[in-house]
């Protein structure tokens, strides 16, 4: 049986110990997530934090587990695309609030 | 006739036709996810008032969740690399122990569920335990779907290792990929929904 990769044992090695500092680096920022959300923050303030960790944790996943700092030109393309549709998703709410569409209690 | 492009990448994109297809379909999910996150907004920024997650939910069961999700996910990178190592037993390790933390995630959430339950505190209560009873359980039922093919991969999927072990690696690579996307998004929701 022919191994599919032993050529690159030594770069998987080195995946593993980035694998590993990855996961301490997420568990420190979840005690960080629920430790912010004790100070008791105005909603602002407390929803400008919590997102921005989000986006470092998420950020670190999606880097590192889902490799996409070494993904292909393509990969790239399509969440880029993607991710502009998302932003227009999420501001759809505040579209319709400007555009007066709003319907106050 | 054999699957196209399953090891060897296309010329045209540099990828497998398996890696291009997981992509685009997480990229689905993206949106799917997405239209609810900007309900979420919608609902919550037009309410009179709106209650803090934590007074309402469970913060330690959910934070214990995180933790147990975030495990999951390297469990489920260290079985990919335990194959691209050509150690198939270490990868059927880090595999079942990818399948138990997503069962014990699903497990604290049934208890979490119950209590709600029990407390009469159900999806039709008010706008906050509906979007948080829509997200969660669209959430959960990824975690099970991930659960079902990784299982599959662990029990009788793995024969392909034998004949194919490159076209195995990919297919456990790309359901990692599925499975670290269920975790991204519960690394948004946990926030979003308990702590705010």
């Amino acid at each position: 049986m022919s191994s599919p990769t032993s050529d690159h044992a030594v770069d998987i090695d080195r995946h593993v110990r980035v694998y590993i500092t990855v996961f301490v680096a997420l568990m420190v920022l979840t005690v960080v997530t629920v430790a912010i959300s004790r100070l008791h923050l105005s909603v602002p303030v407390a929803v400008t934090v919590a997102l921005l960790v989000a986006i470092v944790k998420g950020s670190l996943v999606a880097c590192y587990f889902m490799h996409l700092i070494s993904e292909k030109k393509l990969i790239y393309a399509v969440l880029i695309l993607t991710a502009a549709f998302f932003v227009v998703l999420l501001a759809l709410p505040v579209l319709t609030h400007s555009d007066g569409f709003w319907i106050p209690e | 006739m054999d699957i196209p492009y399953t090891v060897e990448v296309r010329r045209d994109t540099g990828l497998t036709n398996g890696k291009i297809g997981i992509w685009l379909f997480l990229a689905s999910e993206v949106m799917l996810f997405g239209a609810l996150f900007a309900s979420y907004i919608l609902i919550r920024t037009g309410a009179p008032s709106w209650p803090r997650g934590d007074t309402i939910l469970d913060v330690p069961l959910a934070t214990f969740n995180t933790i147990v999700l975030i495990g999951s996910s390297v469990t489920m990178v260290m079985a990919w690399a335990s194959l691209k190592r050509n150690r198939f037993g270490t990868f059927r390790l880090y595999m079942g122990a990818t399948i138990l933390l997503g069962l014990v995630f699903l497990v604290v959430k049934y208890f979490e569920y119950s209590a709600k339950f029990h407390h009469g505190l159900f999806p039709s209560t008010n706008n906050f335990l509906a979007i948080y009873f829509t997200l969660t359980g669209l959430h959960m039922l990824h975690v099970f779907g991930g659960m079902v093919v990784n299982a599959y991969f662990w029990g009788p999927g793995a024969k392909l290792w034998k004949t194919n072990p490159e076209w195995f690696t990919n297919r456990v690579e790309h359901s990692g990929l599925f499975w670290h996307f269920v975790d991204l998004v519960w690394i948004f929701l946990f926030p979003t929904l308990y702590l705010l």
